[in-house]
């Protein structure tokens, strides 16, 4: 690791003033994506911004149909917390596999969409379920907010605050993991929400995305069987030692029939 | 250079650190506590695992400013005073739950938080998914499987002591 | 001295000595260690697999912050290179390339990770910083990234002189003999397979202290080794010039080793030799990237095969070809990998009559390739018993039926195969028996039955199978190349008051010495298990050894005890007769008692050990006073460890996945010191067996890139990869050693490979599958089904 200067501000106004100062400056909620990347040298920056200070950023609140989860939300936090377990199961099941123990020990929320990592769990739930994300300075749909791999609508100094997720109708979630580092191999989130069904994609692309073809058929008809057919196509996923395009393609189908059948 | 403040198996420390000190070089390095190992780069081997504030964290992927204020409890912080073994400690060596003895400090400071997080108790099945974060490449995990499942009974009190290993 | 009970010696579960100070964080590994005014060293490797070095420019790392000295291959120049401690000759007789192995590069980087300068700095954070200031001018070389391509027309040399890039073209068999058999065959079976490549990943990472003493000239080496002796002495001798009595070797408690700390390695002497240029000691511990990129990697062999039967399924003869992959240079051990620990072992437990094994062993830019936890037989049990598997469906008989048809008799032994070796003792049918019985073979059809109804695919798979370790006699390994003796050492220090040290050449990392060893003094003198102890690896304390591997510590470095034993309890009668007034002829010795035969006349061991110590009434003038022994044991020949293991699968056909849900192991070790640490070897060894089989392999890019280069893409087995593992043994003693022991801790990993294979290829019979190679990943095996599928449609 190169050595940086270490600030841990105790509001996001204080935390966004370093980080729009200093553009090499970087935010660290849990570290568990950072720390491995830092400790490979992989990038540089002058300052770490810790956010664990934060109220601001912390807690997890039903509002009416929405469930609001601070940017500080712990991955064992939101297994764990009864509100989360009631409102969206899928949410609460999901959180408890991402990673491992210490991994959601530490690993927040906030940091995993930030991050929008193609192999991260939550993305697949952010979009799939059609949340907002909150930032400092605004609301972003979840359809504009992942558009690459590891890129989103976050500007530079933008922090992102909470997620606020629509409370669905049925959802479930299902993924095969890579077999070496446990991030998602390919996964499928399946919601039926008030704005309609929505299927979302991890792991098998360069970025979470959405299955037309799958949401069109869940709508007609929600069952494991309505998808089982869907092939996915193959043509710009990843493909790598651990299982080509055309596999990750495959596992799609049978990820969401599994995300299905979860989602009852 | 910063400092940070921590307590350590029960001991206040104030240590000066760089930003990127980590917390596990602060225990080896700064402390001398090397039972907490470091065995692999990418947070995956959970040789280095403690707790802090009563959670197993991969020490390795904390960096020691981010511990100012918490308890830190690391393997030499297991056993009483008088030497009397954890009942996790206990059951790793009644079960030959280790054998190079390097993957057990992170080992047995996951188990211990497996089980406390499960006061129901746990299956086979669900001991091996609970020790998704700790590489051990001597045993095969069997006898860590057994020695958990057996420490269990006694952490949660439906055992005053040990089952013993059958012969 | 306390009654002994008798659960502490042979045969006992005695919990292990060493387990206290590993469960309380009181272990003392290699980086545990910390020296006054310590330095910490960063190698700054190779990011090319094949590159000349034009020029290195220190000047801008110099001037960084903390730098004490910066060496390069030009600082080393007058150093020896790394010796290999094997020579094969080729099958003219000629003696195999050996191309020297510089501890830095020598104007040319033949692997990624090879180590081109070494940085010494006040902090680790400040080497490495000061390391990323080097600039290295390399011209980027075409790289022989597989034995494929380094065998290839026109293929880059890794070697100027290596023609072809062969290090050696070996054979051993009767090539005349072999031929003539395959003419009168019912059947020839042919095959071909890979022995894929696997990174040893013992969970410490390798580590090494320098420390010199200008006012004494002595140098102190703190590592991670299997064997400091070894270390010492390739190091001393061969690399640095050093005299045994100026260097030290420790290796303290080592986070496992698995072959991979048997070698030595270029770290070593770098911090040896710049501890001494810098009178400061030097430090360095490998992070888990530059393990995988410069431990010895193990297996990374391709074999064609051709099996002749009888029409009765007997087998006739074998003829393998092996391609074997030694990396970029020649690690301390990898020539006898492929060959004598390889093809000597292609009988395997059948008569086959005729076995004739031709082995080429290829230089490609990789990481070099050695002993891995069962080296060689491993690979040769692979073949085998795949083959035989493809044998029995070819010729329409069952799997168990053909091996049956084959085992060497009871009554064979001992058995001289047609490969070399001499097998004293077995009971193959046994082990087989047992394994069927326990693992529920008969009824397997059922669970077969009833996982289809679950939509599953389940498959059972058996390796019959048979290793030989405890490597030796010296004579033997010497005329076959060995540059090394095989013997091993033991010294029994009885003290005043009774209790024992026993200083063993072996080295425990992980396996038990401190308690296994321990119980045979217990045994055989009556001492209790708390008033013995075991030291180990360190060169200062110990006379000498050979150190750990190949499942040797037992039959070797016990039987070394047993022979010292021998001298103390033929010492300690003579001190009894003369307190006893008897004749020493008639001074019997049952632990911890001496009694004159026939009468109730008896000294215990406290009085005589401490009549050696306090000799006023003593046979001075026959016999010196203590009692202090060393013997040195040379094995008359291999120990033949063997048994069967059955593999149970079932296969999630929508996503490839194969989980192993049964697995058994009977397993004969011969005589069984301590069941649990046994048990404990061989569920170990069986997990290494099922990573080979399922998870576990090393992948290059074409330019030479490692692309498994982390636990993000080589994926290590995890307790939920793992099934619960049955263990038995079945005992048939070792002829040739005091102790009747033949050894454990390779069992596990040469056994099972095969029968997970076997059983994979079981669960998708219907799918057409001959073969499935190593690692059957899911992506690997929903191809298969996938083509299947396809097929069917069409």
């Amino acid at each position: 690791m190169y050595d940086f200067a270490y600030h841990k501000p105790t509001s996001v106004a204080d935390a966004v003033k370093i980080l729009s100062a200093d553009p090499d400056a970087r935010p660290i909620s849990g570290g568990q994506t950072l720390l491995p990347a830092l400790k490979h040298r992989l990038n540089k920056p002058t300052a770490v911004v810790d956010l664990s200070g934060i109220a601001e950023l912390k807690g997890i609140r039903r509002d009416g149909d929405k469930l609001i989860i601070g940017a500080l939300a712990k991955h064992h936090e939101v297994a764990e917390n009864a509100e989360v377990k009631a409102a969206i199961p899928a949410l609460a099941q999901m959180a408890g596999t991402i990673g491992d123990t210490q991994v959601r020990n530490r690993g927040t929320i906030g940091g995993s969409v930030s991050n929008n990592d193609p192999a991260a769990d939550y993305p697949a739930a952010v979009l799939g379920l059609g949340a907002t994300v909150v930032t400092d300075k605004r609301r972003i749909a979840a359809d504009d907010f992942f558009q690459g791999m590891f890129t989103t609508a976050l500007e530079p100094g933008e922090l992102l605050v909470a997620i606020e997720f629509p409370i669905p109708e049925k959802a479930g979630y299902a993924k095969m993991r890579n077999p070496a580092s446990r991030y998602v191999m390919a996964g499928a989130f399946v919601a039926k929400t008030k704005s309609g069904v929505r299927v979302a994609i991890n792991g098998a692309g360069p970025c979470v995305f959405r299955q037309a073809d799958m949401e069109k058929a869940l709508t007609a008809n929600w069952s494991p069987d309505a998808v089982a057919g869907i092939q996915q196509s193959a043509d710009g996923l990843n493909g790598d030692i651990h299982g080509s395009a055309e596999y990750r393609a495959h596992l799609v189908t049978v990820m969401a029939k599994r995300a299905l059948a979860n989602a009852g | 250079m910063p400092q940070v403040t921590l307590t350590v198996n029960g001991t206040s420390h104030t240590v000066e650190v760089e930003g990127r000190t980590l917390l596990v070089e602060l225990l080896r390095e700064n402390l001398r506590l090397t039972g907490t190992h470091i065995g692999c780069d990418t947070s995956q081997c959970g040789a280095c695992v403690v707790h802090v504030n009563g959670d197993s964290v991969k020490s390795c992927t904390m960096l020691a400013l981010q511990a100012d204020g918490a308890e830190v409890t690391t393997i030499e912080g297991l056993a009483k005073p008088d030497g009397t073994l954890h009942p996790m400690q206990e059951a790793f060596r009644e079960y030959h739950a280790l054998q190079c003895g390097f993957c057990t400090p992170g080992m047995v400071m996951s188990a211990i938080d497996l089980v406390q997080k499960h006061p129901q108790g746990l299956s086979e099945k669900e001991i091996r998914e609970g020790l998704e974060g700790n590489l051990c490449r001597c045993t095969g995990y069997h006898n860590i499987v057994k020695a958990i499942a057996a420490a269990q009974e006694v952490m949660h009190g439906r055992r005053a002591e040990l089952a013993p290993a059958a012969e | 001295m306390n009654v002994v009970t008798p659960f502490e010696g042979i045969g006992a579960s005695v919990k292990r000595k060493e387990d206290l100070r590993f469960l309380s964080g009181r272990g003392q590994y290699t980086d545990d260690i910390n020296r006054p005014r310590q330095t910490y060293a960063y190698i700054l490797r190779s990011p090319h697999a094949h590159a000349a070095i034009r020029g290195i420019d220190l000047a801008a790392a110099r001037a960084m912050p903390g730098v004490v000295a910066i060496f390069t291959g030009e600082d080393m120049k007058g150093i020896g290179g790394l010796p290999c401690g094997w020579q094969i000759h080729n099958k003219d007789g000629s003696p195999m390339a050996e191309p020297p192995h510089p501890v830095l590069a020598q104007g040319k980087v033949r692997h990624v990770g090879d180590s081109v300068a070494v940085v010494i700095a006040e902090t680790k954070a400040q080497a490495r910083d000061a390391a990323e200031a080097i600039l290295v001018d390399y011209d980027v070389l075409p790289a022989a990234a597989t034995m494929e391509a380094a065998l290839a027309t026109g293929a880059p040399q890794v070697h100027d002189g290596v023609a072809g890039n062969i290090c050696y073209d070996w054979h051993i068999g009767d090539p005349a003999v072999n031929a003539a058999a395959f003419q009168s065959a019912h059947k020839v079976v042919e095959f071909e397979l890979v022995n894929n490549r696997l990174i040893p990943n013992a969970m410490e990472p390798r580590a090494a202290v320098g420390d010199y003493d200008p006012t004494t000239g002595d140098y102190t080496l703190y590592t991670t080794s299997q064997n400091p002796h070894v270390i010492r002495l390739l190091m001393g001798a061969f690399v640095l010039q050093l005299p045994e009595h100026k260097l030290r070797v420790v290796a303290p408690d080592v986070g496992g080793g698995f072959g991979s700390k048997i070698f030595h390695y270029a770290e070593e002497a770098i911090v040896t030799w710049a501890a001494g240029k810098i009178a400061r000691p030097v430090k360095w511990t490998a992070d888990r990237t530059e393990s995988f990129i410069t431990d010895a990697h193990g297996r990374d062999h391709v074999t064609k095969a051709r099996l002749a039967l009888d029409a009765n399924g007997k087998f006739l003869a074998l003829h393998v070809q092996t391609l074997a992959n030694m990396g970029a240079y020649l690690s301390t051990f990898a020539t006898s990998v492929p060959t004598y620990l390889y093809a000597t072992l292609l009988a395997g437990v059948y008569t086959t009559p005729t076995v004739y094994a031709e082995v080429k062993a290829v230089f490609t830019n990789t990481t070099p390739v050695d002993a891995y936890r069962g080296a060689g037989r491993p690979e040769a049990t692979f073949l085998l018993e795949r083959l035989v598997d493809v044998a029995a469906r070819e010729m329409g008989m069952d799997r168990v039926e053909i091996r049956r048809r084959n085992f060497i008799p009871n009554d064979a032994f001992p058995y001289q195969t047609p490969v070399a070796l001499q097998y004293d003792s077995g009971d193959y049918v046994a082990t087989l028996e047992q394994a069927l019985e326990s693992s529920g073979w008969a009824s397997f059809e059922q669970r077969r039955a009833e996982a289809k109804a679950r939509g599953k695919l389940r498959g059972i798979g058996i390796s019959t199978y048979l290793e030989a370790c405890g490597i030796a006699p010296s004579a033997v390994v010497g005329a076959l190349g060995a540059r090394a003796g095989l013997y091993e050492v033991g010294t029994i220090r009885v003290h005043p008051t009774g209790s024992v040290t026993v200083l063993t050449g072996t080295h425990s990392h992980g396996q038990g010495h401190e308690t296994t060893l321990a119980q045979l003094v217990t045994d055989r003198l009556g001492v209790p298990l708390a008033q013995v102890d075991i030291v180990h690896g360190d060169t200062a304390k110990i006379p000498f050894g050979m150190g750990t591997y190949g499942s040797r510590s037992l039959a070797v470095g016990g039987s070394a005890m047993v022979k010292a034993m021998d001298k103390i309890v033929a010492k300690a009668r003579k001190i009894a007769a003369h307190l006893m007034e008897a004749s020493v002829e008639d001074v019997e010795f049952d632990r911890g008692t001496f009694r004159v035969a026939g009468t109730d006349k008896t000294k215990s061991w406290g009085e005589i050990c401490l009549t050696a110590y306090v000799p006023h009434n003593y046979p001075i003038e026959e016999i010196e006073p203590g009692l202090d022994e060393t013997a040195f044991y040379d094995p008359k020949n291999f120990t033949y460890p063997g048994g069967c293991h059955i593999c149970e699968v079932e296969i999630d056909p929508e996503t490839g996945k194969v989980d192993v849900v049964n697995f058994t192991a009977v397993d004969d070790v011969g005589r069984v010191i301590n069941p649990m640490i046994v048990e404990g070897q061989v569920q170990g060894g069986v997990a290494q067996g099922i990573g080979q089989a399922l998870l576990e392999t090393a992948v290059y890019d074409e330019a030479g890139q490692l692309l498994s280069a982390s636990f993000m893409d080589y994926q290590m087995p995890r307790a939920e990869d793992l099934p619960p593992v049955s263990v038995a043994t079945h005992t048939t003693l070792c002829t040739h050693n005091p102790l009747g022991v033949k050894g454990c801790g390779e069992v596990g990993a040469i056994g099972s490979p095969p029968a997970v294979i076997n059983a994979v290829v079981d669960a998708l019979q219907d799918y057409g599958v001959r073969h499935i190679e190593m690692p059957a990943t899911p992506a690997k095996i929903w191809n298969i089904i996938n083509a299947g599928h396809k097929l069917a449609a069409e």
